[in-house]
C-alpha cells in the first residue's frame, strides 16, 4: 500500500468520477489532436502537390522576347531564344548559399527539327533530373533515353508520325530508337520528341548550350524567391524566374488553416485546464471528510497534495492516450471531407506530445486544487472530532 | 516510550524534553499524558466561544480514562487537541514527555502517525478502499515493505476478528465490523495511545458491548485510551472517568454528585 495504490483505488472504484475527468481532458486532447492532425495533412497533401507540380524556378536566357508559353518555346516552335545559356555555367547553380534547399536541376534545350516531313520540337533532357522534376511522366512499359540514341515522344507527336515503341527515327541524319511514348500530360509536353541532352545539342548544332533550365525546390515552404533571387545574382546573363503556382496559394491558404487552428488549439487548452482545475477543485471539496481522516492518521501536507496530483497525472496519461486516439479517429473521418486526397499522418511523435500535452495541463491545474487540499484544517475535515 | 520515528522523510526521531534516565522514563509514564492550563477560544461570527477555559490534566501511562460531559462541554475539542489537530489558545498538551505544539512544521503529523491511533464515531473508513487496505491506510506514506504491511493489517484485522472480511468494501460491511476495521486502523502503526470519540454512538447495544470488550481487551495489553462519550452504560469499562463541564475539568466518578449532566 502507498499513495499510488490509494490513487488507483480511487479512480477504479469511483469510475463515474475519473471518468468525468478523464472526458473533460480527452475531449480538448482529441479535439487538439485532430486540428493538429488535420493542418498536417492539408500540410503534407500541399507538399506532395507542389513537389508533383515541378518546377519552382525556371532559368531562360535573357531575350526581347515577352510571351513565353513553355520556358522561351512558344506552340509554333519557331520562337526560341535569341541567346543559349552556357551548360558549364549551370555548375554555378549549385554554389548559392541555398543550394541545399534545391532538389532537382533541369537543364534542357529545344530546337524544332524536321521528322517525317513534320516540324517538330525537339527537347533534349538529363533523363533522370527530368523525370524527378515531372514526376507525372510516364512511358508505360518502355523507359527514359539511357544514352544519345534512344527517344521518347509525347503523346500527340507519337501519334502525328505514327511513332510506336521499337520504331526507329531520322532526325537531322542520326538514327533514333523510340523506348516509349509519353501518357498523354494535356500540356505541350504531348508534342515533344525527347532525347538525352547531348544528343540533342548535336543535332541542334548547339554543343554545350541549354535553352532553359527547370529548378525544383526540396520541400514545400522553401524560398523560392530567395532562391531565384542567388540564382538570378550567380548567372547574370539569365532571366530566373520564381513560378507562383497555385500550390503556393493553396499553402498559403493551409497556413492559415493552421494558424487557426493553433487559435482554437489555445482556447481549448485553456478550457480544458479550467475544467480540470474545477474538476479536482470539486473532487477535493467532496473528499473533505476524507481527507481530514488522512491528516488524523498521519499524513503529512504534501502526502496528500501528492495523491491529489498522482490521481490527476494517472487520469491525464489515460486522457492523452485515450484523446490521441479520438483526435485520430476524428481526423480519419473529417479529413476526406476538407482535403479529398489528403491521407491521415499517423505520427507517433503527436501522440506522444498528446499525452505530454495532457499531463502537463492535467498536473498544472490540479496543483492549486492538491496544495488546498494539503492545507486543509483536519478539525474542519473532520467535524466529527 | 519513545517512539522512533520509521517515516524516511530524512527526518530526527521526536523527541521527548525529559532526559531517558531511569528516573525520567518513570516520570514520563506517570504523567505519559501531561496538560496544563489548556485553553481554546473560537472566534465565530459574533462572540469568542471559550470551548475550554484552563483544563489540567495527568494520565499516567496504560490508562483507561473516559471523557464525558454535555454537549458542549469542550470534550470533544479537548481530544481534537490530544490528537494534534487543533492548536491551543494557551496551555500546553504534553505526550510521552513530547510538547504537541511546541513541533515544528509538519512533524505534528508524523507525531500522529507515530504516536496515536484514531478511532472516530461515524468509523470514517475510506469508501474505495477495502477494509484491509483501510487497516494498511497508515503505513501507506512509511517505507516499509509491502509484505510486511500488508501481513501487519492481516494480523490486526484477525485481532479484531475480522480476517475474512479483509476484501470487502465498508459499504458492504456491518456497522460493527466498520468499527472493528476502524479499530485495526487505529492499532496498525503500533500507537502508545489511542484516542476514540463516540465509538460506540452508532451502534446497538449488543454491539456496543463487542466492541467496548475489545477496548477492554487493548486496555488490559498496556494500551493508554481517552474515550469520549455520552453513555455512562460504558463507563465502567474506564479505570478513570472525568467530566467536563464549560470547558472545565468539573470532576471525576464517581465523585462526581449525582445530579451531575453527563
Amino acid at each position: 500500500m502507498t499513495l499510488l495504490t490509494v490513487a488507483l483505488n480511487n479512480l477504479r472504484r469511483r469510475k463515474g468520477r475519473a471518468a468525468f475527468l478523464v472526458a473533460g481532458l480527452l475531449i480538448g486532447v482529441g479535439t487538439v489532436v485532430a486540428l493538429i492532425s488535420i493542418t498536417q495533412s492539408m500540410t503534407g497533401q500541399t507538399k506532395a502537390n507542389l513537389q508533383s507540380y515541378g518546377a519552382n524556378i525556371v532559368v531562360t536566357p535573357r531575350t526581347k522576347d515577352v510571351a513565353l508559353s513553355y520556358g522561351g518555346i512558344s506552340a509554333g516552335g519557331v520562337s526560341v531564344g535569341q541567346r543559349s545559356l552556357s551548360q558549364a555555367d549551370l555548375a554555378r547553380i549549385a554554389t548559392i548559399p541555398r543550394h541545399a534547399d534545391i532538389s532537382a536541376v533541369a537543364p534542357q534545350l529545344v530546337g524544332a527539327v524536321r521528322v517525317k516531313g513534320h516540324r517538330v520540337l525537339l527537347l533534349g533532357v538529363q533523363p533522370e533530373q527530368q523525370f524527378k522534376l515531372k514526376r507525372w511522366w510516364s512511358v508505360g512499359s518502355g523507359h527514359a533515353p539511357t544514352n544519345d540514341h534512344e527517344l521518347i515522344a509525347g503523346a500527340a507527336a507519337a501519334k502525328a508520325l505514327g511513332l510506336t515503341m521499337g520504331d526507329y527515327v531520322h532526325i537531322a541524319g542520326r538514327r533514333f530508337t523510340v523506348t516509349g511514348v509519353l501518357s498523354e500530360t494535356g500540356s505541350q509536353d504531348d508534342s515533344l520528341l525527347i532525347v538525352d541532352l547531348g544528343a540533342a545539342q548535336q543535332v541542334l548544332h548547339e554543343p554545350g548550350k541549354v535553352t532553359l533550365v527547370e529548378i525544383a525546390a526540396l520541400y514545400a515552404g522553401a524560398p523560392v524567391d530567395r532562391i531565384a533571387a542567388e540564382i538570378g545574382a550567380a548567372l547574370p546573363q539569365a532571366k530566373v524566374t520564381a513560378l507562383q503556382e497555385a500550390v503556393k496559394s493553396r499553402q498559403q491558404a493551409v497556413d492559415q488553416f493552421r494558424r487557426f487552428s493553433y487559435a482554437i488549439v489555445g482556447v481549448v487548452i485553456a478550457i480544458e485546464a479550467l475544467v480540470v482545475f474545477l474538476t479536482v477543485m470539486g473532487s477535493v471539496s467532496e473528499r473533505t471528510r476524507e481527507i481530514g481522516v488522512f491528516r488524523a492518521i498521519g499524513f503529512r501536507q504534501v502526502h496528500i497534495t501528492r495523491l491529489i496530483l498522482i490521481e490527476a497525472l494517472i487520469a491525464s496519461t489515460a486522457a492523452g492516450v485515450l484523446g490521441y486516439a479520438a483526435g485520430m479517429a476524428v481526423t480519419s473521418i473529417v479529413l476526406p471531407l476538407v482535403a479529398h486526397s489528403a491521407e491521415v499522418a499517423w505520427a507517433p511523435l503527436l501522440g506522444l506530445a498528446a499525452v505530454v500535452l495532457a499531463v502537463a495541463i492535467g498536473g498544472l491545474a490540479s496543483l492549486y486544487p492538491a496544495l488546498h487540499a494539503g492545507k486543509m484544517d483536519p478539525t474542519e475535515a473532520l467535524r466529527a472530532l | 516510550m519513545a517512539v522512533a520515528m520509521s517515516e524516511t522523510d530524512r527526518e530526527t526521531p521526536l523527541e521527548a524534553s525529559a532526559p531517558a534516565t531511569s528516573s525520567g522514563q518513570d516520570e514520563r509514564a506517570a504523567r505519559f499524558i501531561d496538560v496544563r492550563g489548556l485553553q481554546k477560544t473560537f472566534a465565530g461570527d459574533g462572540a469568542p466561544v471559550h470551548a475550554l477555559r484552563g483544563l489540567d490534566l495527568v494520565v499516567p501511562e496504560g490508562s483507561f480514562l473516559g471523557v464525558m460531559g454535555q454537549s458542549g462541554s469542550g470534550k470533544s475539542t479537548f481530544l481534537a487537541m490530544l490528537g494534534g489537530l487543533s492548536h491551543p489558545t494557551a496551555g500546553t498538551i504534553a505526550v510521552d514527555g513530547i510538547d504537541l505544539y511546541a513541533l515544528p512544521g509538519e512533524r505534528l503529523a508524523d507525531f500522529r502517525r507515530e504516536y496515536l491511533g484514531f478511532v472516530f464515531q461515524s468509523f470514517n473508513l475510506v469508501p474505495y478502499l477495502t477494509a484491509l487496505e483501510n487497516v494498511t491506510l497508515p503505513l501507506a506514506v512509511k517505507k516499509m515493505p509491502s509484505a510486511e504491511k500488508r501481513s501487519r493489517a492481516l494480523e490486526v484485522l484477525e485481532r479484531v476478528g475480522l480476517a475474512d472480511r479483509g476484501g470487502h468494501l465498508p459499504g458492504k460491511l456491518s456497522g460493527g465490523e466498520q468499527e472493528r476495521v476502524a479499530i485495526a486502523r487505529a492499532l496498525v502503526n503500533e500507537p502508545p495511545l489511542i484516542l476514540a470519540d463516540e465509538p460506540t454512538g452508532a451502534l446497538d447495544s449488543e454491539t456496543t458491548v463487542e466492541i467496548m470488550d475489545l477496548f477492554a481487551e487493548l486496555h488490559h495489553e498496556g494500551n493508554t485510551i481517552v474515550m469520549v462519550t455520552h453513555n455512562p452504560e460504558i463507563q465502567r469499562y474506564f479505570d478513570r472517568t472525568i467530566v467536563l463541564r464549560d470547558g472545565r475539568l468539573d470532576c471525576e466518578l464517581p465523585a462526581c454528585p449525582v445530579d451531575t449532566p453527563i
